[in-house]
């Protein structure tokens, strides 16, 4: 089990044709995704040949529309590469087709592109994850996104992240310990996006898989704040937490768009403040996340499960 | 990206919002020009740099002749204005607002933002108008008007209507004060703003409803399609290893400890910062590479990094997903190797090909100190540089 997305999901690939899009769309065919196909305004009815890792060579049709995309390969999911000034575009495509689930990889798109993305979904089915994020695996099964999979191992921890890179690193050091992962999902670094922590949190809540979570969070609004009440009230399985920034000076925005103290307000020492007091067991170092979610697993005699 | 009160000004006075006459100065010259153009009884001298709270610094001057401008704009211009905004090291004057002045009967706070928890843009208001909106924020958030706009109808005019009132705008100027919110909510619309923030809104002696300070944010993302604001960028106002740094798009904020940072992604970089704070030292920078950084981009960012003095020394902490670990280590030999290396330098390397990377770095004769983990160099590091 997982969450979001398994072996059997479909995906196609908007962008597919861009340079990023092609190396990633391989990156996940040598993983053992399922990319049934692409979308690219104006290539449509041509196809891209991938020449995988394992010597084998993999042909993907190429579409015009999401839409016409969906019905020649029964897709439910669909990863974006599009640049930034289309991508908000692109997304409104994605959840119009009805597609499950749509990750938005792009970073730098407009924050009141966003704004418009949201309202449109609001009553539709489609989940979004992201934009400006890594994307989701789920160990062993299937990758959708720029993470390096060979760093993950199948198991039973939970990662939720607004960070690309210190989630490598926090599943690199579950890796080391032992500990697999059912599945992690970057979330995105966007002051507005398609899902937050709680969103996230529910789902690994109800994963029978699923016996922990990391979360890790960063300085600039409330979403970690908002995360730890829910825990507090709802969660029944433990939740370890690491916050960046506490060192990051107030008004200025790091590198991610949403990582910033304006007002006063969304500081590291603030979040790390709530998410003890909701019982949420915090990382002193991002050195530590590895080891301090072990310590709780151990705590509550989950350790050997997690590791087996 | 900020631009300066008299270009935000300019910016609103394009969509109708309501703003008191104005010129730029760069010279007492051009200032006292400016004040005899006005010909206003009372001119205002403001002086122009990137932070708030230049009252207090006495950035702002009233002016009740020309004389009186051009002495002011004497003191003013080169003078190093210190508020708490801009850090103790202050900013020099290099421009000023010359303005007509106005009988000033209430003052407003009126603000725009993104809010993050509703997705949603939110148009704020207080009655505790030129004040620091943080302070009553504190103090008294129920005076602190919000109304949320959806954005697949814009700002309604009800809901500036009733902003309006519950920040007790005089009835008789309540449509005045709805004409300038709309224009308002319009101008941050379309110029893709950040933040809009007037403050104090003000109501005139002769009836009016108007921005006396504007002060309006871009979101950067979205400057590809605004050129025009683009062009309203000032140079002098930002970090010249900021500006060099964009030049090559890297994400840079100077700091100002004593240990540099190359990073790759946001997050990491962070957090890099916080553990060389957690183990003692003090982080000089925040400098993220990116993904898909080259061995020129890794060289750049060396320098950029080796140009600030205060640099004791070099952490370099990379995880490679995309990024791969040899081509960093190439780049970080190829900028040692050019630019020589006087200060410790500290690389820890995980990811893809990482037994590469280490071999080019081991393999480079250089003095750098191998780490195993971000502890482990961020406490090699500290050591280093006391």
């Amino acid at each position: 089990m997982s969450i979001l997305i398994d072996k059997n999901t479909k995906v196609i690939t908007q962008g597919i044709t861009g340079a990023t899009g092609n190396f990633h769309a391989k990156g996940a065919l040598d993983y053992g995704t399922q990319m049934v196909g692409g979308v690219t305004p104006g290539k449509g009815g041509t196809n891209v040949d991938f020449n995988l890792e394992n010597g084998t060579t993999v042909s993907l049709p190429v579409f015009n529309t999401v839409v016409e995309a969906v019905n020649a390969t029964g897709a439910t999911a669909s990863v974006i590469y599009v640049a930034p000034p289309f991508a908000a575009d692109a997304i409104m495509e994605a959840v119009d087709a009805e597609l499950d689930l749509v990750i938005c990889i792009t970073e730098g798109i407009p924050v009141l592109d966003m704004v418009k993305v949201m309202r449109f979904m609001e009553g539709k089915k489609t989940r979004l994850i992201g934009p400006n994020c890594p994307g989701v695996i789920t160990p062993g099964e299937i990758k959708i996104g720029i993470m390096p999979g060979y760093i993950h191992k199948k198991g039973h921890v939970g990662v939720v992240s607004r960070s690309g890179t210190l989630t490598y690193e926090a599943v690199h050091q579950l890796t080391s310990s032992g500990i697999g992962q059912s599945s992690a999902v970057g979330i995105g670094g966007d002051p507005v996006k398609g899902s937050e922590f709680i969103d996230i949190l529910k789902l690994f809540n109800e994963d029978p898989d699923t016996y922990a979570v990391i979360m890790i969070g960063e300085i600039g609004g409330t979403a970690e704040e908002e995360a730890a009440e829910w825990v507090k009230a709802n969660m029944t399985k433990p939740v370890v937490g690491f916050i960046g920034g506490a060192t990051a000076p107030a008004g200025k925005r790091m590198g991610h768009a949403g990582a910033i103290i304006s007002g006063g307000k969304g500081t590291a020492a603030e979040k790390i403040s709530v998410l003890e007091a909701c019982g949420i067991r915090v990382a002193p170092t991002p050195s530590d996340m590895g080891a301090t979610l072990v310590a709780v697993l151990e705590e509550k005699g989950l350790l050997e499960k997690c590791k087996g | 990206m900020n631009i300066h009160e008299y270009q935000g000004k300019e910016v609103l006075r394009q969509y109708g919002v309501n703003v008191p006459r104005g010129k730029v100065a760069f010279t007492v010259d051009e200032a006292v020009s400016a004040a005899k153009e006005l010909g206003s009884s009372v001119t205002v001298v403001k002086a122009q740099i990137h932070a708030g709270g230049r009252g207090k610094a006495g950035g702002v001057n009233i002016a009740k002749s020309v004389e009186d401008v051009a002495s002011y704009a004497k003191e003013l211009l080169g003078k190093v204005l210190v508020t708490h905004q801009t850090g103790p090291e202050g900013k020099e004057v290099k421009r000023l607002l010359i303005e007509e002045g106005c009988d000033i009967k209430k003052e407003y706070y009126i603000g725009v933002v993104v809010d993050r928890g509703t997705g949603r843009v939110v148009m704020m208001g207080s009655e505790e108008g030129g004040m620091d909106i943080e302070e009553v924020a504190a103090h008294s958030p129920e005076k602190i008007i919000k109304v949320v706009v959806d954005p697949a109808v814009g700002l309604q005019m009800y809901q500036a209507r009733q902003l309006a009132y519950d920040i007790k705008i005089p009835g008789e100027l309540i449509n005045k004060a709805v004409k300038f919110m709309l224009a308002l909510y319009k101008a941050f619309e379309e110029k893709d703003c950040s933040i809009a923030e007037i403050n104090p809104l003000v109501v005139t002696g002769a009836g009016d409803v108007m921005a006396l300070d504007a002060k309006l944010n871009f979101d950067s993302n979205a400057l590809f399609r605004h050129k025009d604001i683009v062009e309203l960028r000032d140079l002098d106002e930002e970090d010249a290893k900021e500006i060099q740094a964009s030049k090559f798009d890297l994400s840079y904020i100077a700091l100002d400890g004593n240990i540099g940072c190359m990073v790759n992604g946001a997050g990491l970089a962070m957090a890099t910062m916080d553990i060389i704070k957690y183990f003692g030292g003090s982080p000089a920078n925040f400098l993220d590479v990116g993904g898909g950084a080259t061995k020129e981009k890794v060289t750049e960012a060396f320098k950029i990094i080796l140009s600030d003095p205060n640099v004791k020394g070099i952490f370099v902490n990379i995880f490679g997903g995309i990024m791969k670990c040899d081509i960093i280590a190439e780049g970080v030999v190829a900028a040692a190797r050019e630019l020589g290396l006087d200060r410790p330098l500290v690389v820890r390397l995980e990811g893809t090909n990482v037994a590469r990377g280490k071999e080019i770095l081991n393999g480079s004769g250089l003095n750098i100190v191998a780490a195993d983990s971000m502890s482990d160099g961020a406490q090699k590091i500290v050591s280093l540089v006391k």
